[in-house]
């Protein structure tokens, strides 16, 4: 299969978080630079609270816009539970970038399941490279619980096979006829998730 | 409901844009000059006529279920204008009795009908091959198998349609609705009607002008078995490695290509008349033949009458979406290999499930919490948010079929019940849109034939499950604009039910709620309560003061964790042995008040009144305290 040519990232979390429209931000911005770009989402039935996790797939020519499991460069969790749910599509050289916000399900608050422990911490048990992080709060100190969602973009940023710069003219662009305060306020939370991520890959280094 | 829609900017031509499946297909039907497109919403197909009602010069509409919309697009056919409508499958059998006498009157404007299967049932009660329809009812089908291909067909389609008077159907899964990529597309051509001609014999479908039109539809689908046959829509990829030759069509194809690049394909997007040659050729080029389909094994068994030798579904999944990942280890075995075993690393982690909630405030809430209270009952359900009243915390339906079952399901138990039943109530639930479409007819028949039956009408003034469109009751149109709206209080006493037994009631008021479902379950004979209150996701839903937990005063009752409600939050566990000697579990909650908007549902069952508004001013809402 075309691992090598065509990037994957899956993008997971839960209904209403804003995971289908970060993806397609991903989206515009590899358009932007050539790519054949597919986009796939699997969503639940009814309109919050379910699993949603979307594919995107991009290169010279993309055929199938299922990504399969062991095949994910890039993992974008919104949720750790989530992200670890998941954390199998990872390619053994991938990288999982984890929101470590802990959405809790009323069938875990009804004591019927678990949530688990530390879901981070599962997946580098298991071998996988994870850099997690607090986006909700990052987001909360910028003054805007919803620049969360830029927060993320800026965090996988560096991990696309182009520049970060394309992704946040995407994000520009779309927050344009927001105003100039909007558009500097997500290019903070852009940057702010850019840093985040490279300082815990500072920390682990150190 | 949404807000009224802005319309889309006319993008140059020729442009690229990313677009879904469906709204290739909107733009594909919008540029074909289609003058009147028709649906009721359903996942996964409910985004084409939402973009269509964004572009201008063409009549869209909801229409109050899939074989009104159906009719609507006939009737414009009739007139000589492009006519389009769209429903998942499950609409296609509510339209099926419109189709199967469609076909043989045939169209006249360029008629197309796209049928949405939700393969892997992501948003639906059953799944569904709709290529069974085309087949069934004599009709081309057109599978395109990306958005670019859906664009490129649907606009084909119209052209087929009016080429050989003939409906089209255009079959879409899933992954090809609900996949992004990127389409080239044109501009709108101008297509005006050659208006209606008076025509009994081919519109007015009795007996002797029905026996007189069949045999030309046989003749139709001989045709359009030759135009299938060398139709540019099914390509033969000769392929270099010939151990195994696939026949494929719609995301099938992607898979196949994807994981066998090399491989001889037979690409069906013609699929219905079926080229046979084709196939013929294929299997003669290739060791082995493998049938690659969602869902059923249709073309398989037609290639086996055919006397060619075939594989399918003897080595790949009757069920579900396929992708490489299946087709792979499928065809190692038809090799006679043995497939490798998934490394352990892409073996799934254990992690809780996490099914659909209803949101914070949801109104249905109040309406499932009554229930789970009450004994002795029985509820049948039905389709929308309020399915999930048969999940935790609540339990309370027991039964959910197709749209409007619950009606007469409920007449049905009440009729059918013995002895060990004689006691129990039955309680029929329907949402506001489900009881337009196909519920009304149900009531009808409860009052007509005595049932002893109370139903719960949950009126949240949309459609809720498909993303909040506008129905009749709404009083907005498509695009948002006002629209005539019908008092279902109105419409449930024209349908026979005594005025005195129509209730309408705040599902947020728990107490009164309560109070009228037990006396209206009294009641020997058909009852209705309404209950009023807008979808927390539409624009009619103004939320309140949140609510916290008063940390000092929760007992760790977990009573407002039987509310359902995904804004209360379990914080500490404990377990205490009763003076009985009873081990208790408690649990002690708190409130995201982020997300909580103020509906009280959960104030109700506090026993400590531990549950307070966030600031203690200005309280927006009677809760009513027992």
């Amino acid at each position: 299969m075309n691992q090598d040519t065509i990037t994957n990232i899956l993008v997971c979390g839960i209904g209403g978080q804003g995971v289908m429209t970060a993806t397609e931000i991903l989206a515009e911005a590899a358009i932007a630079e050539g790519h054949d770009v597919k986009k796939t989402e699997v969503a639940g039935m009814a309109q919050r609270g379910g699993v949603v996790t979307s594919h995107l797939r991009f290169g010279r020519k993309v055929l199938s816009p299922q990504i399969e499991p062991g095949t994910v460069q890039v993992l974008l969790g919104f949720e750790g539970a989530e992200a670890l749910r998941w954390s199998h599509y990872l390619r053994s050289d991938g990288i999982a970038l984890v929101n470590n916000a802990r959405l809790v399900p009323p069938v875990v608050e009804l004591g019927l399941f678990d949530y688990p422990e530390d879901p981070a911490g599962q997946m580098r048990a298991a071998g996988r490279r994870v850099v997690s992080f607090d986006a909700m709060s990052i987001a909360h100190d910028l003054g805007e619980i919803r620049l969360g969602n830029t927060v993320m973009l800026g965090a996988i940023a560096d991990y696309l096979p182009f520049a970060p710069d394309v992704l946040l003219a995407c994000i520009v662009k779309r927050f344009a006829r927001k105003g100039e305060n909007v558009v500097d306020a997500n290019r903070h939370a852009f940057a702010a998730g850019r840093e985040a991520v490279a300082k815990q890959l500072g920390t682990a280094a150190a | 409901m949404a807000a009224v829609m802005p319309q889309l900017a006319t993008p140059p031509a020729p442009s690229r844009l990313l677009l879904s499946g469906n709204e290739a297909v909107a733009r594909a039907v919008w540029e074909s000059g289609v003058r009147v497109a028709a649906a009721y919403p359903g996942t996964p197909a409910t985004e084409i006529i939402e973009s269509l009602a964004r572009f201008p010069d063409l009549h869209t509409e909801w229409s109050v279920n899939e074989k009104v919309s159906m009719e609507v697009a006939l009737g414009a056919s009739m007139t000589g204008a492009r006519a389009f409508c769209a429903m998942k499958h499950v609409g296609l059998n509510v339209a099926s009795d419109c189709l199967m006498t469609m076909t043989i009157t045939g169209a006249y404007g360029g008629l197309v009908i796209a049928v949405a299967d939700d393969v892997g049932l992501s948003s639906s009660q059953n799944e569904q091959d709709s290529r069974f329809w085309g087949r069934f009812a004599h009709l081309p089908i057109l599978e395109p198998a990306d958005s670019q291909e859906a664009y490129e067909m649907t606009k084909y389609a119209f052209a087929l349609s009016e080429q050989y008077e003939t409906p089209v159907l255009l079959r879409l899964t899933t992954r090809i609705c609900h996949v992004k990529a990127l389409v080239s597309v044109g501009e709108r051509e101008a297509h005006e009607p050659a208006g209606f001609i008076k025509n009994p014999q081919r519109w007015v479908m009795v007996p002797a002008h029905a026996k007189a039109r069949i045999p030309g539809l046989f003749q139709r689908e001989e045709t359009l078995r030759g135009v299938s046959e060398t139709s540019p829509l099914n390509v033969l990829e000769p392929g270099r490695d010939r151990r195994v030759g696939f026949v494929a069509s719609g995301p099938a194809y992607m898979h196949v290509k994807e994981a066998f690049p090399d491989a001889p394909i037979l690409k069906l997007g013609f699929s219905y008349p079926w080229p046979l040659e084709k196939m013929r050729a294929l299997a003669a080029m290739c060791d082995k033949l493998l049938v690659v389909e969602e869902t059923e094994l249709l073309l398989e068994t037609e290639i086996k009458a055919a006397g060619i030798a075939c594989h399918g579904k003897d080595v790949l999944p009757r069920m579900g979406e396929l992708s490489p990942q299946v087709l792979s280890p499928a065809v190692d075995r038809l090799l006679g290999k043995e497939p490798p075993p998934p490394a352990p690393a892409a073996t799934p982690m254990k992690v809780f499930p996490r099914p659909p909630t209803l949101c914070a405030s949801c109104p249905h809430m109040g309406i499932y919490y009554t229930l789970s209270q009450i004994k002795n009952i029985i509820v049948t359900g039905d389709i929308g948010c309020y399915t999930l009243g048969a999940g935790h915390p609540w339990n309370a339906l027991d039964s959910t079929i197709c749209m409007g079952a619950t009606m007469g399901v409920a007449l049905g138990i009440d009729k059918g019940r013995g002895e060990v039943d004689k006691n129990k109530r039955i309680l029929a639930v329907i949402g506001d849109s489900t009881f337009m479409h196909m519920g009304m007819q149900g009531l009808l028949n409860i009052t007509y034939n005595k049932g002893n039956i109370t139903v719960l009408l949950l009126d949240n003034n949309t459609t809720g499950m498909t993303g909040g469109q506008a129905t009749p009751a709404s009083g907005r149109d498509i695009h948002g604009q006002e629209a005539p709206r019908v008092s279902l209080a109105k419409v449930v006493e024209a349908l026979g039910v005594a005025v005195e037994h129509i209730r309408i009631v705040d599902p947020y008021e728990l107490p009164v709620l309560f109070k009228t479902v037990r006396e209206e379950i009294k009641h020997e004979g058909p009852s209705v309560i309404i209950a009023q209150r807008p979808c927390v996701l539409t624009d009619g839903f103004k939320p309140f003061r949140p609510y916290l937990v008063d940390e000092d005063k929760c007992t760790g009752c977990g009573n407002c964790l039987d509310v359902g409600c995904p804004a209360i939050h379990v914080t500490r566990r404990d377990k205490v042995i009763k003076p009985s000697g009873k081990e208790v579990e408690l649990a002690f909650a708190n409130i995201d008040n982020q997300a909580c908007t103020g509906c009280g549902l959960c104030v109700q069952p506090c026993a400590p009144d531990a549950i307070q508004h966030v600031a203690r001013h200005d309280i927006p809402i009677h809760i009513v305290k027992s």
